[in-house]
């Protein structure tokens, strides 16, 4: 439930990470797996140039492409209240040209070397990627470095984009009830940390948004230091290396990057619980538990126990919620489990549905409750830990069919503090999860005392009402 | 600024010189001995495979009963050989393999994805000839799916772009099954029975009437042997008859859809063409400029970046087997509905009378050019071109030629395609959510029944 936002308005989801390979170095099979693992060893070059930046190379030479990212450690959990929005606006931004590329340039640039290029912005990182014939690499070395520090910022270009941004809102959350019934939740989840923060900002912030505000972030954040360069291709490394000195090298480092304040969300003291009334058809639940992330969990086990857990109940067509609740009991229409264990700071652990038809939603509510207070009194099966097993470890293969997935899995890791290191031992601590552990952290952070809860109240779907803004709007 | 002018010098310089290392992948089809046509490309740096196996048997077929194309495919892995629904998902997690099936307008088509390790290849296959030789189709999971599909039914109600699209379907293909909801209505979904998907899947779900996809970490002869085995489960039957011809538009249609949404959900169109269509080409490469290539594309600019009205808008020709569309489509805050609309109507008018300028046009050229080593970088993405090339009967240099029919292209040859294919004045105009609807405006009850109406098709 990471939140991202494109530019093309589609949603990439780093969440799972893995560890990527070209050569198979070996196999082995700890002999109570399923099935084989394939042992991955691709190393990652890993770079540093004399102003900070950090670079990180991989390579895959299954086809003639190299993909380039741009990773910057800032985003909306960087914000605060009243400037709300402001990352993501510096993104859509940072395609309206530097004096060296006019606004347009950089697209017909890129669009004349067959180059894919856009954006991502979430609540820990901003990220900028471009997808290029391998032999091209440095046309994109050299836009991208560009931008770095060299944007201009115009106050008419920044008029016209804050609108499309609205416009963005009003399309991702405004108009869709269950994304706006996720935004609450979140808002209300959290109460001082800035997860509390829509990525996208509140349409009071960005009716109020000045070009000085996005002027004094991009200067803030916008920093060799404060950013990690991914490339991931058919490219050789030193090569890469040499081009990302050449491009990157004579950007000046900001002398202080502030060092976010921990903002370490209080203590709940008691279940919390929201309805969202919008127009709408069906409806529909969402609960979130607090929960520890790798970065700071003290037992270094529990966010894989968690992660596995989410597994449990919703990883494939044989998990507990598609057999006993889509299936089984016909309860739900759709039930899904998810744990972001993977960012900067403490998350939640997630459990969403639509009724089946003809049920309702407390009925559903119960039996997702349930499920809950299973996990917690009875340990998982040992066949069911193998089932899962087996798929991280055939997806582990997969997921290295995509080398955007590879290079953004590094960057995001590295981005939030995880260090890309992680990648090669995620699968490894997945795999060492037992029932037991499982068992534990549903009992330990799984209770009401820390549970938000939102439920999406359908109202009827009136034409003659349609959603107004607050007035103040300009 | 020195540096600049020099490096974009060289950059032309090798874009001249430089022979552009296509290097499709290379695919390899023949025909297994009961006349299911295999396309297979050898891919060996990750130890997995794919197959797709791909039916004409989309709801083009529906006939007189909206969604039963859907409901056959979303029945393929509810019960097979006496196993249970529960029984297959597990034996399929058990090795780590995934199962997927779906639908659109022309095809119905399920796919097998697992590791090359040999137990797990073996039980993943096994499972999924099983599930395609001795279906069961049990009557419960039968019930359930019904009442799935009503559920997906009323989702689409509150959804105001798919209400746009059910209606933009249903405006452009009247009676043509291509105007029929490929998700059913309320009705259809109800009366369907379990006999007309049994029907439904021995008539279409057979070895002449599909092809098999393979893309993965085995040899030829592995893949002959794996084709036979596929075609070896599946009845010989006979190539699905052709679906009727479409009509294009005689007249321009406005469809207003009342609706409460902070924003306005906008569709422009009409009938667009077919695959291995005369024009493709022409009209693809045209299109690029006018709304297919992002940022860089003239909607976008005129819309988008020079006003502020939207967050992204596009056009595109969606080819079929029979002519398919070509759509605008946007979204903007209700107010300004007219504002976008007739910026929209400019662009697409003006680009139909003159076509692209000789800059846009070459720099679309580089950029289909340039980019296509990045459509087939993946599996994933080859297993959908051999579906492609397969399902519509393309030639198998289709990728290898693609570059090379672009580059060919001139001006006039597009502004030519566009003058002959494309009419401002013939045009469907969906608009969900206007300001201010009109005194004839429905109340709810007859929002909701537009939904019943036309189908989505991308």
């Amino acid at each position: 439930m990471r939140r991202i936002l494109t530019l093309t308005g589609k949603i990439r989801n780093p969440g799972t990470i893995l560890a990527v390979s070209l050569a198979f170095a070996g196999f082995f099979a700890p002999p109570s797996q399923a099935i084989e693992r394939v042992k991955v060893t691709v190393p990652v070059h890993e770079y540093k140039l004399d102003n900070g930046l950090k670079v990180l190379v991989k390579q895959d030479k299954r086809a003639p492409i190299a993909v380039v990212q741009l990773w910057y450690k800032v985003g909306s959990s960087y914000e605060e209240n009243g400037l709300t929005g402001l990352s993501h606006v510096v993104e859509h931004m940072m395609f309206k040209g530097t004096k060296k590329h006019p606004h347009g340039e950089f697209e017909r640039i890129l669009g004349e070397n067959g180059a894919e290029n856009n954006a991502f912005t979430s609540q820990d990182y901003t990220a900028y990627y471009e997808v290029i014939a391998a032999d091209r690499l440095d046309v994109a070395m050299e836009l991208e470095s560009d931008r770095v520090r060299n944007l201009l910022l115009a106050p008419a270009e920044f008029k016209k984009e804050v609108e499309v941004v609205k416009e963005e809102r009003r399309w991702r959350i405004d108009d869709k009830p269950t994304a706006l019934t996720y935004e609450q939740f979140a808002a209300v989840a959290f109460i001082n940390s800035p997860y509390h923060i829509p990525t996208i900002g509140w349409m009071p912030d960005l009716n109020a948004m000045k070009i000085e505000d996005l002027r004094a972030w991009y200067e803030r954040w916008y920093a060799p230091n404060n950013a990690t360069l991914v490339v991931v291709g058919d490219v050789d490394p030193d090569k890469v290396y040499q081009l990302a000195k050449k491009y990157y090298g004579p950007l000046k480092p900001t002398a202080n990057i502030p060092v976010p304040k921990p903002q370490t969300e209080i203590e709940q003291k008691g279940l919390r619980y929201i309805k969202v009334k919008a127009p709408a058809e069906l409806p529909y639940i969402m609960m979130g538990y607090k929960v520890p992330n790798i970065l700071t969990a003290k037992d270094k086990w529990e966010p894989y126990a968690l992660d596995m857990l989410s597994s449990i109940l919703d990883g494939g067509n044989s998990s507990r919620f598609s057999k006993e609740l889509v299936r089984g009991k016909e309860i739900a229409a759709s039930a899904t489990a998810s744990y972001d264990g993977d960012g900067r700071l403490p998350d939640l652990f997630t459990i969403s549905g639509m009724p089946a038809k003809d049920v309702k939603l407390e009925t559903l509510k119960s039996a997702l409750l349930e499920q809950v207070d299973k996990l917690k009194s009875t340990p998982i099966s040992a066949e069911e830990l193998e089932r899962v097993r087996a798929q991280v470890i055939s997806g582990e293969v997969y997921e290295r069919d995509s080398q955007e997935s590879q290079a953004s899995n590094l960057g995001a890791l590295e981005s939030v503090g995880l260090g890309y290191k992680l990648a090669d031992e995620y699968v490894d601590n997945i795999l060492a999860v037992t029932p037991e552990q499982i068992q534990a952290v549903a009992k330990k952070y799984l209770i009401e005392d820390h549970m938000t809860v939102a439920e999406l109240d359908p109202q009827p779907i009136d034409p003659n009402k349609p959603r107004h803004e607050p007035s103040f709007a300009r | 600024m020195l540096k600049r002018t020099f490096s974009t010098l060289l950059m032309l310089l090798l874009l001249a010189i430089a022979p552009l290392t296509q290097a499709a992948p290379k695919i390899e089809n023949w025909t297994t001995s009961n006349g299911l046509r295999v396309y297979y490309v050898h891919a060996p740096d990750l130890p997995m495979l794919d197959l797709r196996l791909i039916f004409d048997a989309g709801s083009a077929r529906d006939g007189d009963k909206p969604a039963l194309a859907s409901m056959t495919n979303s029945m393929l892995d509810t019960g097979a050989d006496g196993l249970s629904e529960d029984q297959i998902a597990e034996k399929f997690d058990n090795v780590g393999a995934v199962f997927s099936s779906g639908s659109s307008m022309d095809m119905g088509w399920t796919g097998l994805r697992t590791i090359t390790l040999e137990k797990e290849q073996k039980a993943a296959l096994e499972l999924w000839l099983k599930l395609l030789s001795k279906p069961d189709f049990p009557q419960e999971p039968f019930a359930r799916i019904q009442k799935l599909m009503l559920v997906g039914l009323q989702a689409e109600k509150q959804d105001p772009e798919a209400l746009a699209s059910k209606a933009f379907y249903k405006a452009l293909y009247g009676d043509h099954p291509y105007g029929q909801p490929e998700n059913g209505t309320e009705q259809s979904v109800q009366a369907m029975k379990l006999d007309d998907v049994k029907a439904f899947y021995q008539k279409y779900y057979v070895a002449k009437n599909g092809l098999l996809g393979i893309v993965g970490a085995v040899d030829r002869k592995q893949a002959e042997a794996l084709a036979e085995q596929v075609a070896a489960v599946l009845p010989t039957g006979g190539a699905a008859p052709p679906i009727p011809e479409v009509k294009p538009l005689t007249e321009s249609k406005v469809v207003k859809i009342p609706y409460p949404s902070a924003q306005a959900h906008i569709l422009v169109g009409q009938i667009g063409d077919k695959r291995g269509d005369p024009d493709y080409f022409t009209l693809y490469m045209g299109n690029q400029v006018l709304g297919g290539s992002g940022f860089t594309s003239r909607l976008m600019k005129e819309v988008r970046d020079a006003r502020g009205l939207t967050y992204s808008v596009y056009s595109y020709f969606g080819p079929f087997k029979e002519l398919g569309v070509f759509e605008v489509g946007l979204q903007t805050k209700r107010e300004q509905t007219q504002d976008a609309l007739k910026v929209v109507r400019d662009v697409i008018g003006k680009f139909q009378k003159d076509g692209p300028t000789d800059q846009e046009l070459e720099a679309a050229k580089k950029d289909i050019t340039g980019g296509f080593p990045l459509r087939t970088s993946s599996n994933s993405q080859i297993v959908e071109y051999l579906g492609v090339i397969g399902f519509y009967n393309l030639p198998l240099d289709y990728l290898d030629t693609f570059t090379s029919k672009i580059n060919v292209l001139s001006r006039q040859q597009i502004a030519d395609a566009f003058t002959r294919r494309v009419q401002p004045d013939k045009m469907v105009t969906v608009i969900v959510g206007e300001e201010d609807p009109a005194p004839q405006a429905a109340p709810p009850a007859a929002a909701g029944a537009a939904t019943d109406a036309p189908a989505q098709g991308k």
